[in-house]
């Protein structure tokens, strides 16, 4: 657009666009700005100066230099980010579909209501509240598995000093939380689908195996696919809440439960090391970004409707 | 008959999966009573052993936190949403318009931002040295006001209303601001109040502002208390009516049930209203999943 229309654009629907200054002001402020922050990576930082006025770090990589260094806790994070991400992702799909086709073929009302609300209940928790629940559930004196395990006579597990079994418990909480979330939206497609192709099907003696294979998959393929780019896209974040809230400050299960935000948390809160934090925080981005870019060419050669933007 | 039997296994599973689902609140409210005694010996069960409500009565000898707790969040919950509703419909009512030109352009401004952000240290960095977001009840708000997703969302339901509606309302002489504030919030109310329910349940959960943003505990939201207790057992301890506390449990710091019944206290408020609003998150999801 001509600078003179751009103008007489803007003049013309002024009270419209002065509606959106607030909200494109605060995008700004808390979306581009910290976007312009990436900067900070290259720079010895220093609250005073600011990020324009820190002095550049020399050599340029001088913040990124333990970063890679072989065996680094970034270099562990970014894995463990990386194949839970995978996991979640994978088993949400499983069970969020898998318990929305089982649920599209209950039919009592009320049944169907209450089992909903319960399925429904954990995506309104914080995850605060989640890891207070893990805590009553796995704590080594008082947990409610190791009574268990004690009252059937075996010995207790010692959980939270234990890596191996935290990708599992992680998986099963995350299930936990999205199930019910996720369901509501595959169940939306599903009552999308006309009626009439099952009756069509039934006639043809189609098993009911059979209908859900070629009639409601194929229909929630495309909210499959867009979802789980959605997600695919978020790889490299963690969902910060979860692990800080499930795994916090025990670095007995670092191993295979610290990831890369909480990495990031513990560089800039605890350890003070914002040019380690920024370092890391530069990397997750960019690799972010190239997912992303990726994941929108993947979903626009599968499907024209399933891209992101 | 085999199907019969097939419906019935569908019946089961989904009836096992909603109670995996529901059974750690039960948990943790039958924890909540559960006398320290009884946890120290049995540790947590299902049901309690003896019923006891000593954990809440020690958690209101010591109540002043908790209600200090339960203050901030709701200050926090309720000015946010409303500011943050006010803010997000003013920015997606023109972007539903099409008769705005710039729309194409804002829109990609505003939406981008779900997809692609700088992280969390120049976020950091900006709210403390640039807007100065640091213990202050107003870092607990202004950072969340306008929601990229939220924008979204509203826009959606907008683009339902007909321009035509506006565009008439424009020809009669009305004012832009007008026509929003008589007509089209009006029309819009199920949309807002959906996405208003999605704002206060993002300010009601969250605790990652006050995390990064606070040092004063005073300011310190429920759900951040919650962590505070959960991970310091010297909680008790350090309040002012520690001692009187410690005589009443005859030494010993009640800290297992206290957890769970500030977690009960916590969660109350949402598990309260679960039933009058679960079919606005409904219609929400639905309506932002016609394009993700």
């Amino acid at each position: 657009m001509r600078m003179k229309s751009l103008l007489t654009e803007l003049y013309r629907n002024k009270s419209l666009y002065s509606m959106t200054l607030p909200g494109l002001a605060l995008i700004f402020l808390f979306s581009y700005l910290p976007l312009f922050g990436l900067l900070v990576a290259f720079k010895e930082f220093n609250f005073r100066d600011g990020i324009w006025g820190s002095p550049w770090i020399h050599p340029f990589y001088g913040n990124f230099r333990f970063l890679f260094s072989t065996g680094s806790s970034a270099m562990r994070a970014t894995f463990n980010t990386l194949y839970l991400n995978t996991l979640f992702i994978l088993f949400g799909i499983l069970f969020q579909v898998g318990i929305a086709l089982l649920f599209n073929e209950l039919a009592g009302k009320y049944f169907k209501k209450v089992t909903q609300s319960l399925m429904f209940l954990p995506y309104f928790i914080s995850w605060i509240v989640v890891g207070v629940i893990a805590y009553n559930l796995f704590s080594e004196d008082t947990g409610v598995i190791n009574n268990t395990l004690k009252s059937l006579g075996a010995s207790p597990f010692h959980w939270f000093t234990t890596a191996w079994v935290w990708p599992i418990i992680l998986v099963l909480f995350s299930i936990w939380k999205a199930t019910g979330y996720g369901m509501v939206l595959y169940l939306a497609s599903l009552t999308g689908v006309d009626p009439s192709y099952y009756e069509a099907a039934k006639i043809d003696g189609a098993t009911k195996w059979q209908q859900t294979r070629y009639i409601s998959l194929p229909f929630l393929m495309p909210t499959i696919v867009t979802l789980t780019l959605l997600q695919v896209g978020r790889i490299m974040n963690a969902d910060f809440g979860m692990f800080y809230a499930i795994v916090g400050e025990n670095a007995a299960i670092y191993r295979t439960a610290d990831v890369i935000d909480t990495f990031i948390f513990r560089s800039l809160r605890l350890n003070g090391d914002i040019g380690m934090a920024s370092a890391a925080g530069f990397y997750q981005s960019i690799i972010s970004f190239a997912i992303i870019m990726l994941c929108n060419k993947l979903a626009r050669r599968l499907n024209e409707d399933s891209s992101l933007f | 008959m085999i199907r019969k039997w097939n419906l019935g296994l569908v019946y089961l599973v989904i009836l096992v999966f909603s109670l995996f689902c529901f059974l750690p609140f039960l948990l943790v409210l039958s924890s909540s009573f559960t006398s320290e005694e009884s946890i120290i010996a049995h540790g947590y069960n299902l049901i309690p052993h003896v019923f006891d409500t000593s954990a809440y009565h020690l958690l209101f000898l010591d109540g002043e936190r908790i209600l200090n707790g339960y203050k901030i969040s709701i200050i926090v919950t309720v000015g946010g949403t409303v500011a943050s509703l006010a803010v997000t419909s003013l920015l997606a009512y023109p972007l539903a318009l099409k008769r705005l030109k710039l729309r194409k352009a804002l829109n990609l401004y505003t939406l981008i931002t779900i997809l692609i952000n700088g992280g969390i240290v120049p976020w950091y960095i900006v709210c403390v040295r640039y807007l100065h977001l640091q213990d202050n009840l107003f870092a607990l708000i202004v950072p969340y006001l306008c929601q990229a997703w939220n924008v979204f969302l509203l826009r959606s339901f907008f683009q339902t209303i007909p321009d035509e509606i506006s565009e008439s309302a424009k020809m009669d002489g009305a004012g832009e601001y007008r026509i929003f504030c008589t007509i089209i919030a009006p029309l819009a109310k199920p949309a807002l109040a959906t996405v208003g329910l999605f704002i206060a349940l993002m300010y009601w959960n969250d605790w990652w502002l006050g995390l990064t943003l606070l040092n004063r505990t005073e300011l310190q939201p429920l759900q951040l208390l919650l962590r505070t207790i959960q991970s310091n057992v010297q909680f008790i301890s350090t309040s002012a009516q520690g001692a009187e506390i410690i005589r009443a449990t005859g030494g010993r710091l009640p800290s297992e049930g206290i957890k769970m019944a500030v977690c009960i206290l916590t969660i109350g408020p949402i598990v309260f209203v679960y039933p009058f609003v679960q079919r606005f998150f409904i219609k929400g999801l639905t309506i932002g999943a016609v394009k993700g």
